[in-house]
This record gives structure tokens, sequence and C-alpha cells, in this order.
């Protein structure tokens, strides 16, 4: 499987970039780093069946749909309606010499994504292209050469150099989801693409697991279940079948959170008495014990320079959310509303927590600045919102909500907006956890 | 002289023979109620039956006053406010009848369940279903149960009582359940 993947990958994937006129200006259209950004207007006419012959509409429309969907999904664009368009796709032509801008900037585009595909024998080929329509010019320009299968990947893989080029950082196209489902009767843990596609089964224990955690390297899936009788840490290798149990005897070991680049986990034991964090290598062997206190310490979370860490305690008699150092030091406290603030995740862009609070006896998230400006509320009258997770470049928020009645996982862009459901299963999804950009992906 | 020495001789003999045929009687007596009762009359037999009645009744009602007694110890669950590990007087009431029991019964141990209703996330409710069930064995251990006899384990609120979106139902599922193993 890996290897087929990787041969693919090398022997399909024939990447041209074809900047044909002038070098590409690394201009950042996009910056992620706003907190309120403006959706930039942006044209994606059907692909262009350049085959000759038979035309192939169903799957000129399917690729339209792919491109269209999977550019959306980032929040950056505002994906104009193609029954405004001037020009027949199929007529018009794919590079910047044959392309009349006026059509694109009239109907109020700013960027412009032409595309092509054909058939070279069985494989598929295909020319994206995007242009500032506004300058009259090419941002950048792919082509791809894959299996009819591979389809997906292809679009996927120039949305990935898209957000690249167009923000300056790799998008999520890579990434996976993580969640829990109650699908077979019992909690087991599945991986879903980033957009809730081809989700498939991860555990088979039979009982209860929670809480999935991956490592920053998109290997290990850390979490906690049930079948040994007792909640014990699991470390899983995702592809090959190896790994570690923390077993700890009267333990509750629970919230499993990876260190960025480190092969090492802090997660929330209590083999000792109460509720701790601790410090653990990834084959499981506890290493240090980083709070110490009377009462409940749990989920912690990690800065993405791997030095502090949020965690939940409830040692001023409420749970509330705290910052403290790897290395030691006092833990300080970080949330002051409300008398319930839980699950932090602090961003991997380093500037916020996004975490769960209740307010009016509804559960919602939030995001706190990490020196505690703020907070703001991202959720609102919609049900109960919990398990926020971060998209890997920190610009979206996956979470779980009860909003249409069964939980379902869920996702939003960073600063509340467009907030949709990710994917149906049979039986309840809670615990998203959102993986890092995958290699060999 | 010879007078007593046949009086001597004869106390020789009698005494061990007299305490041999009186252990022997003893012997015969104690096979005696078997060999006899086929012999009894019929008001004796009846009187026999129900006296085996009686004990078979009383043996029953022990038997199912000790499945009752599991049975209650394993039903019947102590409570907890929203949020909170701290026992309550009617638990610390019921704790101090489950140490009772447990002294009574030195070789049970017992599994210490902590449950929390839906609210709340479920890793916090991991954590707090953790503390009752901690705060639960350190009270029966401060009353003198033996820690070993004793483990605990935190459901959070991962197996409600009552999977309804109430009140009600979240206050039956704030809870501390015993398994006897």
């Amino acid at each position: 499987m890996k290897r087929s993947h990787l041969f693919v990958i090398l022997a399909l994937f024939v990447i041209l970039v074809v900047c044909l006129n002038r070098p590409c200006q690394a201009r950042v259209y996009i910056d992620i780093n706003a907190p309120y950004l403006r959706k930039i207007p942006t044209a994606i006419p059907i692909f262009k069946d350049m085959s000759g012959g038979q035309p192939h509409s169903q799957l000129a429309k399917t690729l339209s749909e792919l491109l269209t969907e999977s550019t959306d999904f980032t929040g950056f664009f505002k994906i104009l309606d193609r029954e405004s368009f001037l020009e027949d796709p199929q007529e018009a032509g794919l590079v910047q010499r044959e392309i009349n801008f006026k059509n694109w900037t009239d109907v109020g585009a700013e960027l412009l994504i032409k595309c092509g595909f054909k058939y070279n024998g069985d494989l598929l080929e295909m020319e994206l292209r995007l242009f500032d329509a506004f300058d009259g010019r090419l941002i950048m320009g792919k082509r791809y050469t894959g299996r009819q299968e591979d389809k997906r990947r292809i679009i996927h893989r120039f949305c990935d150099e898209m957000i690249l080029r167009l923000t300056g950082h790799r998008g999520i196209f890579s990434s996976q989801i993580g969640f829990v489902s109650t699908t077979t009767g019992s909690k087991e843990i599945y991986i879903a693409d980033f957009d809730g596609y081809n989700p498939r089964r991860f555990t088979d224990t039979g009982t209860i697991t929670l809480f999935p955690a991956w490592s920053s390297d998109g290997k290990w899936l850390a979490y906690t279940d049930y079948r040994h009788g007792k909640p014990d840490i699991f470390i899983r290798h995702i592809k090959e079948k190896r790994g570690t149990v923390v077993s700890l005897k009267g333990s509750t070991s629970i919230t499993p959170a990876w260190v960025p680049g480190q092969f090492a986990l802090l997660a929330s034991l209590s083999h000792e008495g109460n509720p701790s964090i601790y410090l653990l290598s990834g084959n499981g062997k506890i290493m240090r014990k980083l709070t110490r206190h009377w009462g409940i310490d749990v989920a912690p979370t990690l800065s993405p320079d791997g030095k502090k860490f949020a965690f939940v305690s409830n040692r001023s008699g409420s749970p509330q959310i705290y910052v403290k150092n790897v290395a030691g030091g006092n833990a300080r406290r970080l949330t002051y509303e409300g008398r319930y603030n839980t699950s932090p995740q602090w961003s991997p862009r380093g500037n916020f927590i996004a975490y769960v609070g209740l307010s009016k006896g509804q559960f919602d998230i939030y995001l706190i600045g990490a020196e505690g400006q703020g907070p703001i509320q991202l959720t609102q009258g919609a049900g109960n919102n919990e398990s926020p997770t971060w998209s890997p470049d920190g610009t979206l928020i996956a979470f779980s909500s009860n909003r249409e009645g069964p939980s379902r996982i869920y996702v939003m862009n960073a600063n509340g907006t467009d907030q949709r459901r990710l994917l149906i299963l049979n039986g309840e999804q809670t615990n998203p956890s959102w993986s890092p950009r995958l290699t060999g992906y | 002289m010879t007078k007593r020495f046949w009086i001597g001789l004869a106390l020789l003999l009698v005494i061990p023979g007299l305490i041999f045929t009186a252990s022997c009687a003893k012997k015969q007596v104690k096979s005696e109620p078997g060999v006899t009762g086929t012999e009894s009359t019929g008001a004796k037999r009846l009187e026999g039956d129900a006296q085996a009645r009686a004990l078979e009744e009383e043996r029953l009602r022990e038997q199912r006053a000790e499945m009752a007694a599991r049975q209650k110890f394993q039903n019947e669950d102590i409570h907890f406010e929203f949020d909170k590990s701290g026992l309550l007087p009617e638990a610390k009431r019921i704790l101090r009848d489950r140490a009772k029991w447990m002294m009574a019964h030195p070789n049970t141990s017992v599994i210490v369940e902590g449950h929390c209703d839906e609210r709340g996330t479920s890793e916090y409710n991991m954590a707090l279903g953790d503390r009752r069930a901690s705060s639960t064995k350190s009270f029966l251990v401060n009353v003198g149960i033996a820690s070993q006899r004793l483990t605990t384990i935190s459901y959070g609120e991962e197996k409600p009582l009552d999977p309804a979106n109430n009140d009600e139902a979240w206050a039956k599922n704030r809870r501390v359940h015993f398994v006897l193993e």
C-alpha cells in the first residue's frame, strides 16, 4: 500500500511548472494571520475537455465540482456563480494570451482558475492555471498526469500549491481528521480525509476508545481505550502494527497530546493519586511529572515551539485553563470568564488557544489569546459545541456539535464563520483530532 | 490384706472397663439416631422433617438476605452534585453501611466506578469520575477497609444510567457504582 502510493506519486504525477510568461512574483494574496479575512471573489469555470472526439461532460463536471469544493473548503475564497460567466468554457482558451480578462473582472472575479483535461491512453492529463484577473497575469500553472481514480489527489495537490502561493503557507489538503464514532455500537476511532471524505475505522476494541491525538510527524496516534478493563493510553504506529500501552494500576490515563517535533507526549495520569500532567516518551515511559496539585489536571496542549503547555485544572474550584512552562515554574490562569472552561487546543500558529466554555447552559467554542486577550465566542445558539481541533495551518477549526440532534463533526473558519457539517456516519461522532500535513499522501 | 488386694485388682480391671464401655457407649449413642430413627413413631418423623425444613428455610432466607445485601450493595449508587466529587451526607451514610458489610464479608473485593452526567466535556468528566471513585475509596479506607480490596475506575460520561437529557437523569448519572468482584 505504502510502496504503491509512493510509486503512484513518483511515476504518475509529472508536475510541470508552466510559468509561461514572466516569472511569478511572491506576492501574498491572503494573510492567514488576519483575524477577519475578506474572501477573494474567484471564478472557476467548468473544466475544458481537450480530448477531442467523444466529450466527457460528466468528468468535466465532476472535476469542476471537486476543485470548487476544495477551494471553497479553505474559507479564503468567494466562489462566483457560473451562471453569470460570459464565455463558453469549452471554446475559450486556457493560456494568458487567449484570455479576455475583462470578461472576468466584469463578473467581479479577482482570481480565475482555468482548467482543462484530456485522456492520454488510460491516463488523465490535467492542466490547472491560476490567474490574477485584475492584473491579467498567470500566478501559477501546473500539469498533472494520473489515473482516473487519482483525480481527488491531483486536485488536492494543485490546491495545496495554490494555497502555498497565495498565503505563503502550506495548506490542509494532505491532512486527515481522526474522530470517535459509535457506528459499530462501541466507541472506535475513525480516520477520514480533511473534508470528511472516505471515513475508515482505525480501531477495533469493542469497547470505549477516546481522545485520538496525532504525533507531529503524522505517523503515530495516541488514544485512550478500555480494552483492558480500564482507561489506558495506547500509542500506535498508524501504518505498521506496532505500539505501546501505558498500563498503570488505578490510573485514569487520558488526553494524550504530542510534543511538536518530538517522539514524546503529555497526558493526564492518576496512578499516584489525583489526575496530573506527565511527560512520557513515545515508548510510553514516564519521564517527568509536570503538575503538582490536589485537584484535577487534565487535557494538556502544547505551544507550537513545545516550550509551554495549556491544561485544565479545577484548582480554583471550577475547571479553568492554565498555562505553564514544560521546564517548570508556576501555572498561570488564562480563563476568568465563566465557571467551566475546558478542552484547550493551542493553535499551530501560536497566537490563540481554542477551548470549550459553558455559558447560559450551553457549551460553545471560544478563542483566547495565549496571553489572555479576548476571549471571543466562535459558536453560538446551535446546540452544544465541543472538542475543538485546529487544521495544521491554523486557519480552520473542527469540532463536535449536537446542533442537529446526534453529535456530528463540523468545521468552521478560525473566526467562527462558515460552520458546516463534515460527514455523517451511523451513530454519533465526537472527539475530532486534525492531523498534521501528511507526507506520502 | 488379701481382701484389699482383690478390691484393688477389681478396681484396676473394672475402671478401665467402665471407661472403655462408657466411651463405646458414647460412640454408640452418636450413631444411634440413624438406627433408632427407623423405629421411631410417625409423629417423631414429622417433627424431624419440620425441623429440617425450618433449617432449610432458614438457610434459604439467609441466602436470600445475602443475595439482597449483595444486590443492594451493587444497585444502590451514591450520588454527587454537578462538577463535584465531595461526598454528600447521604452518600456517607450509605458508605458506612457498605463498610459494615465489607467488614462482615472479609473475602470480598469491590470495583468502585466513578460516573458523570453528560454535561461538560468528555475528558474533564473522565477526570471527575476518577475523583468521585477516589473520594469514595478514601472514605472506605478511612473507616477501616483495606485499600487493596477496592479498585477504582472512571467511566466519565460514557455509561449513563439514564440516557435522558434532563435534571432527573443527570442526577442519577452523577454516581459512584459498586461492583462486587
